[in-house]
């Protein structure tokens, strides 16, 4: 078999977290009772006519100055005609020649560049509602009208693992900076991908294939590895690679044709003559510029570099927005990183059961009063967890518990070491046997302290005391 | 019957003075409604029209107060919504839509207090200058029954000059409210562009469409227009310009009038020239002057505006489509089949024609040669008018080459029709307001119209103007 090398292109689109729709005032919001986020705007009533919501620009904005775009200083919405009973007008509003953002692209963990072409702003379709044969089929405009990004690269992947890359990058952009959800089992975000093969060394592309439908990441991997296989089969077999648009089917683990170069459509897209051209001016970028929160390439920097924290640690604070947010909040309150890095994986992630809303329960000014308690020897190791466990559960203040319970010592450090050399010199017997038989003794000296301490020392921090102490 | 006679401000003035019950004002009409049946200006009277004449006479009885236009009977044109009405664009693809919403211009006549009694015919999706294209059948001129009340907005003129509302609602896209209204002898405005908000308007080309009223007189023409104009947040096109008290008109003692060669270079072979040179004689003889210019892209205003037009139109009615909103085949069996056969039985043949022709100059390898060339035209067109009018207040030019023609004679040849708009599509490419009044009288006595043109967001010297006109050729200002 000859080498090939493969040329990896996507399309990928995610939904803009928004409250309202693009062009009118329906909720924006996953799910619902079927047609009932919907208004004339969205289910394309006779006569009514679209209203750009400012916002779902405003998100484009910031999706494009996220990934490094130019942003076009005049924004100009076209409608791209086809006829598909889940587009109730027969023409989605798009954008073709002015998109909002312009270039920018993602800079993938081995360095190299992934270019994006464009972002734009354009509308979701319906949803087509396949019931028994008696029924038919319905159709479910709530999703009509939501306001999408599409993002396009370049032809700059040559793997599988690098369209994966560049995906989760684009992900954790978008959903760091509250953009989009990407909630790909929603269909909050999806993904087109085009695939070519050359021979190594070959000048000229190969016959590019997009696929579509593609709608998990570990879709587009299996979807892409498929693909590349086809066209080294046709390739080998000495054919040629036919230009078309594919649709991924992941149950089965194959694509099929869905229509050919030829009979590809024609959008015939033009300028809407009911939206007028969007003025996007300089300081409104450079105001969005400005409330960027960091991104994930930013925190892993600050992490690593002012931090210290190993690669480990950071990927895993990284790896969701809520881990990466309360981090950051609780080194504000309590600037030991390691140490709350540390909590965070053997405490907080333990408890987190729901794979799907990642919720941490206890507040950062919680964790890091139970951490400070415990680093400064207030409260033993095992009511450190009692705590947490408590704060979890209730949403009650760490500190002010800890002394109504008792765990927290009002003893200061010196107080307490003054009484344990008291029970040392009173009972110079006890100590003599210390060292034959020290665990006997030790509840000895504990009860002894506890009792001129009235139960206020902490056992830890005692049994530490007299094992150095009579070593 | 006088009462069937009076405009809108008349009529208001009567009622809200108890001269008059606003139901005997309703019944009138309908009256008049039911006798000239014929006209086929009306398709639909809405059952509720005299109930709600009794509640504003009970509220005139319980001096309850009174909104401006309370009680005021109007016509509507098929193609505006009004909520709970059918409204359908004359086509039998939408024969069985009714309106969700009301449009904005009707919700402001609403609040106004205007009284919806029905209906108006029209060409099918407005595409027509003759109102003969409907699925409601032909509608007749309200003069001469032999002859077409012009299009597309015909039975809103016809319905007006037959006195069967007090006025009436068209929508206008190249020429659409004027040439009925100076087929029939009425007054019918085309606002500037954005004036008037286009939401709950069924679209046929949104960069061109405006809606305006057609009255009996100017007061009511300016008055109507005062109400249904404003910026709409539903409507982005439609402009935040401050919309000025028009029914007041000013009164000047001359004009300068702009009149454009290619327009006077067309006149040289029309039968109705000696009515204009007329006009212009008695205007020059009160001392307005006469500023003579050339707009070099005046005769490609049919084209630009038949590739625009097409272009939006085609896609404005796709939405039209057997799967919602209209009337699916019975013989579709999948739904590219619902498609094609719903939208071919559907759409009558001229909307077919611009469909396609739209299609065409959409499509990819085309859109340069035509949507695009259409659109710098029009930019340079737009420019070459505007100038115009610093040198000058107002520009005049015919409604039409000639009086209405007979009923089924120009049904060969799609060409001969589009040329009845060759004066009046200009002030839809360029976006200026233009008016249609009544000037004289041509063939068969029936009625000629005037048109009078003045800059973007001048309707206040527009209506100035037409009524310094309108006087004159009524002898009042001699």
């Amino acid at each position: 078999m000859k080498d090939y090398e493969v040329t990896i292109g996507l399309e990928v689109h995610a939904e803009l977290k928004t409250n309202t729709k693009c062009f009118c005032s329906c909720k924006n919001e996953f799910g619902g009772e079927p047609n009932t986020h919907c208004c004339p705007v969205c289910v394309g009533m006779p006569g009514a006519l679209p209203v750009i919501n400012k916002k779902a620009v405003e998100l484009t904005i910031k999706a494009g100055l996220c990934m490094g775009c130019d942003i076009n200083d005049i924004a100009v919405f076209e409608r791209k005609n086809y006829f598909y009973p889940d587009l109730s007008k027969a023409y989605q509003i798009s954008q073709l020649v002015r998109p909002i953002c312009l270039h920018g692209g993602v800079k993938l963990d081995s360095g190299k560049f992934i270019r994006l072409n464009r972002i734009h702003l354009e509308e979701d379709a319906g949803k087509l509602v396949h019931k028994s044969e008696t029924v038919g089929t319905l159709i479910d405009y709530n999703r009509g009208g939501v306001p999408l990004i599409e993002m396009v690269s370049e032809p700059d992947m040559s793997s599988p693992e690098e369209a994966l890359e560049f995906l989760g990058k684009l992900r954790e952009n978008l959903i760091y900076a509250d953009i989009a959800e990407c909630k790909m089992q929603e269909g909050g975000m999806r993904c087109d991908v085009n695939v070519s093969i050359r021979e190594k060394g070959q000048k000229e592309y190969g016959t590019k294939v997009e696929m579509k439908n593609i709608n998990s990441f570990k879709a587009v991997e299996r979807a892409i590895k498929f693909e590349v296989e086809r066209q080294k089969d046709i390739l080998e077999n000495g054919g040629t690679v036919r230009q078309e648009t594919r649709r991924w089917d992941d149950v089965l683990g194959e694509s099929s044709s869905m229509r050919s170069k030829e009979d590809s459509k024609d959008y015939r897209y033009f300028p809407d003559p009911d939206i007028l051209a969007i003025e996007i001016p300089r300081e409104n970028v450079e105001k969005i510029r400005k409330e960027l929160p960091l991104l994930p390439v930013e925190r892993k920097e600050k992490y690593m570099g002012e931090f210290g924290l190993s690669l480990y640690d950071t990927n895993l604070l990284l790896s969701e927005k809520v881990y990466s947010n309360f981090f950051d909040e609780c080194v504000k309150l309590y600037n030991k990183p390691k140490s709350i890095v540390n909590w965070i994986q053997s405490q907080v992630l333990s408890l987190i059961k729901d794979e799907e809303e990642k919720e941490i329960k206890i507040s950062a000014s919680n964790l890091t009063k139970i951490i400070e308690m415990l680093e400064k020897k207030e409260i033993s190791q095992q009511d450190s967890r009692t705590l947490f466990a408590k704060c979890w559960e209730e949403d009650i203040d760490a500190k002010e518990f800890a002394k109504s319970s008792g765990m927290l010592s009002t003893l200061s450090e010196n107080e307490l070491e003054k009484i344990m050399d008291e029970v040392i010199s009173e009972n110079p017997k006890a100590c003599e046997d210390f060292k034959t038989t020290p665990d006997k003794v030790m509840p000895f000296f504990i009860g002894q302290v506890m009792k001129k301490t009235k139960g206020k020392a902490n056992s830890e921090v005692v049994r530490k005391y007299f094992t150095e102490k009579l070593k | 019957m006088y009462l069937t006679k009076l405009g809108v401000l008349e009529t208001a003035k009567l009622i809200h003075e108890k001269k008059v019950s606003c139901e005997e004002v309703v019944k009138a009409y309908l009256k008049n409604i039911e006798a000239r049946k014929s006209l086929n200006a009306v398709i639909e009277v809405f059952e509720d029209a005299l109930s709600e004449a009794k509640k504003v006479d009970e509220k005139i009885k319980n001096n309850e107060p009174l909104k401006e236009l309370e009680g005021v009977p109007m016509i509507i044109k098929d193609n505006i919504l009004i909520k709970g009405k059918k409204a359908g664009c004359a086509s039998k693809f939408m024969q069985n839509f009714v309106a969700p919403y009301d449009a904005t211009v009707i919700k402001k006549l609403r609040d106004a207090g205007v009284i919806f009694l029905g209906r108006a015919n029209m060409d099918e999706f407005a595409m027509g200058s003759s109102t003969e294209k409907s699925c409601y059948g032909i509608c007749h001129n309200a003069l001469d029954e032999s002859r077409v009340p012009g299009g597309s907005s015909g039975g809103s003129a016809s319905a007006v000059a037959a006195n069967l509302a007090c006025a009436t609602l068209g929508s206008d896209t190249g020429g659409s409210i004027r040439q009925p209204a100076s087929y029939n002898g009425v007054y019918g405005i085309k606002p500037t562009y954005g004036r008037v908000s286009r939401f709950g308007l069924i679209a046929f080309a949104s960069s061109l469409d405006q809606i305006g009223p057609l009255t009996k007189n100017l007061e009511d023409s300016a008055k109507l227009l005062e109400i249904i104009s404003g910026k709409d947040s539903n409507d982005m096109t439609s402009s935040k310009e401050k919309v000025e008290d028009f029914s007041k008109f000013d009164m000047k003692k001359t004009y300068k009038f702009g009149i454009c060669d290619e327009v006077e270079e067309k006149m040289k072979n029309i039968v109705t020239k000696p009515v204009y040179d007329s006009i212009m004689k008695r205007l020059e003889e009160k001392g307005c002057e006469f500023v003579h210019f050339s707009i070099k892209d005046f005769n490609l205003c049919l084209p630009i505006y038949y590739v625009l037009s097409t272009a939006e139109a085609t896609s404005n009615l796709g939405r039209f489509d057997g799967v919602k909103y209209t009337v699916r085949s019975a013989n579709a069996k999948d739904v590219n089949e619902i498609y094609l056969k719903s939208r071919s039985e559907g759409f009558g043949e001229e909307v077919k024609r611009r469909i396609l022709l739209g299609s065409y100059v959409l499509s990819s390898g085309y859109f340069d040669a035509y949507y695009n060339k259409a659109k710098k035209l029009q930019q340079r067109l737009t420019k070459q008018l505007t100038e115009v009018f610093n040198s000058c207040d107002a520009v005049l030019l015919p409604t039409t080459p000639n009086v209405a023609f007979k009923i089924g004679s120009k049904g060969d040849n799609p060409v001969d029709m589009y040329l009845e708009d060759i004066f009046t599509t200009i002030a839809n490419i360029t976006g200026v307001p233009a008016i249609s009044i009544p000037c004289g009288k041509g063939e068969n006595d029936l009625p000629l119209g005037l048109q009078v043109l003045t800059n973007k967001f001048e309707e206040k010297k527009l209506y100035s103007v037409a009524s310094y006109i309108d006087a004159l050729l009524k002898g009042e200002n001699a």
